[in-house]
């Protein structure tokens, strides 16, 4: 299934779809990818698989803390594939959201052919700008890979209408001036960020869908967003669960809870 | 000599969406864009507003102590191969190093733009003492991000900066150091970017920053150059500095790029030796990639992920440097070497007692790089150093190292 279909079944069904994010190799190799299958059985629609990363500039605490702990335990680009190969099993969309050092190192046509070949969808590209994409363009256009590019709260029209042309998949739109991490309120510029997201794309004649992240942690927060947006993206209060959890299986369980919680909200906000 | 507002730049790099060649660019977070689109903006309009660089001059003058003094070296420079070596004195500037040049550009433009907070990354503590100092002279806020590593071994610099009126935060994540203060900061500034600027203290980070800092340190080659001429009526055969991030050296270069028979060095650190993997010498001992929103030489593994850095000099214990740095190296127009913690803390030494100047620990590195360069260029030959700040913040460091410390009294 691709994000688009898994983006078109919720909005047949009149709800918002749920993406959920977790770092490669996090708590570790194996509990990782038990913990992606869980939140595909408990109800995300979209995965995001974190390419755990050195110099994580834009994550808060939370995520800082989950990607440390995967690379002190040797975290590789191949678990990230590995995580993704086991996402597509499910048949649930899953998309790489990665620093874009790595992928550079890697070689931008190297890694989009490895991630297709591994059944991902595409990748969210937090630090590489339009400007800066030229290779990743020609890469995704090869391997027919989604590019999951982000708009901001400051980002002018102009931006907007330049990040969406550019974007497949869906459009992630950031919903604080922030760093990631949960936050108890959602910013109340962000119904009309996702709002002119959609203005610049209806304008260019698509349909792309925008989904809204950064802050979102629980299923109240879930039905606000859904109220007003096509994805609900939720990351750190999932790694959470599995830093709480003083065992995997406690944190297992955890995170089920959140996923079930979260899928209601998106469920119950229109 | 001043900042000449209609000549700020001589080269036409960068393009512009700030790249250097391959190097340099904008790898940020959307959420940055507008604020550094709006940076570049604001600071072509200060540059070219002659009460802008009216106010910055004057501060340069009568606050920092511009122009600083080309000293010729005639005790150390026996031991370089008798060629004249001339120190361009930035320990002499008001916090002790160069950095109060970049410092005071940044602090008048953060306020011209109504920005009532500035932010700063720092390593030695040389950056977050200029900007605590700028912050307190133009009545800023101000907040420091220093590595809890450098905290330790920088301990009286962080007292300066509190004295001045700075909250400074450890920041211990990662290696604890330069490159982790910096992440920090960037995390800061993404969330405060309405009222806050980030006063980068080198020649790196996602455009407009690395040219924008080049620009407000150009100053100290210029009046290198001038002063040379009158002192030699020719121009040097080499311009040596020091490069971590890179702003003392770019700010020394960039006059002499065109002159294109002055060789330009610059040294690195290389901690250990290359060959132990301790060190902190990008260009030497690194690979291109993309760090800290620019794309540079950086050191980095097989799969992207940053390798620590090691100095002596907490100043140059980044692993990454400047687009511009990278740029010229490629081209071929700068020379680039490795200098070791213990070659550079000879130079230290032998500065402190054959001219009675003790010079910070990031310097002398550009000084045992004058003593090969002067060696091999032979007693003919003009080198200018850029002596990019002083030593005292060192002296906890080299009384360690030198053993100087009476029984008991070392501290570990």
């Amino acid at each position: 299934m691709t994000v688009q279909t898994a983006f078109d079944k919720a909005r047949a069904e009149d709800r918002a779809a749920l993406v959920g994010y977790l770092p490669a190799a996090f708590p570790s190799r194996e509990g990782g990818i038990r913990a992606v299958t869980a939140m595909v059985e408990a109800g995300c629609d979209v995965i995001e698989i974190g390419l755990p990363y050195s110099d994580p500039m834009m994550d808060g605490p939370t995520i800082q803390d989950a990607v440390h702990h995967a690379l002190v335990g040797g975290a590789r680009v191949a678990d990230v594939f590995a995580a993704v190969e086991a996402v597509a099993a499910t048949g649930v969309p899953a998309l790489v959201m990665t620093y874009w050092n790595p992928v550079d190192r890697y070689g931008v046509e190297a890694f989009a052919r490895d991630l297709a070949s591994a059944g991902g969808s595409g990748l969210i590209t937090p630090d590489l700008t339009p400007e800066e994409a030229g290779p990743w363009v020609e890469a995704s256009d090869a391997h027919d890979l989604d590019r999951v590019f982000l708009v901001a709260l400051s980002s002018t029209d102009e931006r907007i209408d330049k990040i969406t042309r550019l974007s497949r998949g869906f459009v992630y739109a950031a919903s604080l001036m922030g760093v990631t991490g949960a936050r108890t309120a959602v910013d109340t510029g962000a119904p009309r960020l996702v709002e002119r997201t959609r203005a610049a794309i209806a304008a260019q004649g698509r349909d792309l869908p925008v989904g809204l992240g950064l802050g979102v942690g629980d299923g109240r927060q879930a039905a606000e967003v859904a109220g007003f947006a096509d994805g609900v993206i939720v990351g750190s209060a999932f790694v959470r669960r599995l830093l709480d959890g003083s065992t995997l299986e406690e944190g297992l369980a955890d995170l089920r809870e959140l996923t079930a919680d979260l899928a209601a909200g998106v469920r119950s906000g229109r | 000599m001043t900042i000449d507002a209609a000549r700020g730049t001589s080269t036409p790099l960068p393009d512009s969406e700030g790249h250097f060649g391959i190097y340099g660019g904008r790898f940020a977070p959307e959420a940055l864009m507008a604020a550094l689109a709006e940076l570049e903006r604001e600071f072509a309009a200060a540059m070219a507003d002659p009460a802008f660089t009216g106010e910055l001059n004057d501060l340069l003058a009568n606050y920092a102590g511009r122009p600083s003094l080309l000293t010729e070296a005639k005790r150390f420079a026996e031991h370089a191969g008798g060629a004249r070596v001339l120190l361009k004195r930035e320990d002499l500037n008001h916090t002790g190093s160069h950095k109060i040049n970049n410092v005071l550009g940044q602090a008048l433009l953060a306020r011209r733009m109504g920005k009532r907070r500035l932010i700063a990354e720092t390593g030695a503590g040389q950056h977050g003492v200029a900007t605590a100092t700028a912050a307190a002279l133009l009545g800023l806020e101000c907040t420091v991000f220093m590595g809890e590593l450098d905290t330790e071994r920088q301990a009286l610099n962080v007292a300066r900066m509190r004295m001045l009126g700075a909250a400074v935060v450890p920041v211990g994540t990662g290696s604890r150091t330069l490159k982790d203060a910096c992440n920090e900061a960037f995390r800061d500034w993404v969330a405060t970017v309405d009222h806050t600027h980030y006063c980068v203290g080198s020649t790196m980070g996602p455009h407009p920053f690395p040219t924008m800092v080049r620009d407000l340190q150009r100053v100290i080659g210029v009046e290198a150059r001038a002063q040379v001429l009158e002192l030699t009526g020719r121009l040097p055969d080499a311009v040596v500095a020091c490069v971590g991030g890179g702003s003392n050296s770019m700010g020394a270069f960039h006059a002499f790029v065109p002159d294109e028979g002055v060789g330009l060095y610059g040294f690195e650190a290389a901690g250990d030796g290359i060959e132990t993997g301790r060190h902190a010498a990008t260009i030497t001992g690194g690979s291109v990639g993309v760090i800290h929103g620019m794309r540079t030489y950086l050191l980095q593994d097989a799969e992207g992920q940053t390798i620590e850095s090691h100095s002596i000099s907490a100043g140059l214990d980044y692993p990454g440097v400047g687009p511009e740095h990278s740029w010229l190296h490629d081209s071929g127009r700068a020379v680039y070497a490795p200098i070791t913690d213990a070659e550079a803390m000879e130079a230290f030494a032998l500065l402190c007692r054959t001219e009675g100047v003790i010079p910070a620990i990031e310097s002398a590195h550009a000084l045992a790089g004058a003593l090969k360069v002067g060696r091999e260029l032979g007693p003919d030959a003009v080198v200018v150093v850029c002596l990019s700040g002083r030593g005292d913040k060192d002296m906890h460091t080299a009384a360690e190292y030198f053993g100087l410390m009476p029984a008991g009294e070392a501290s570990a």
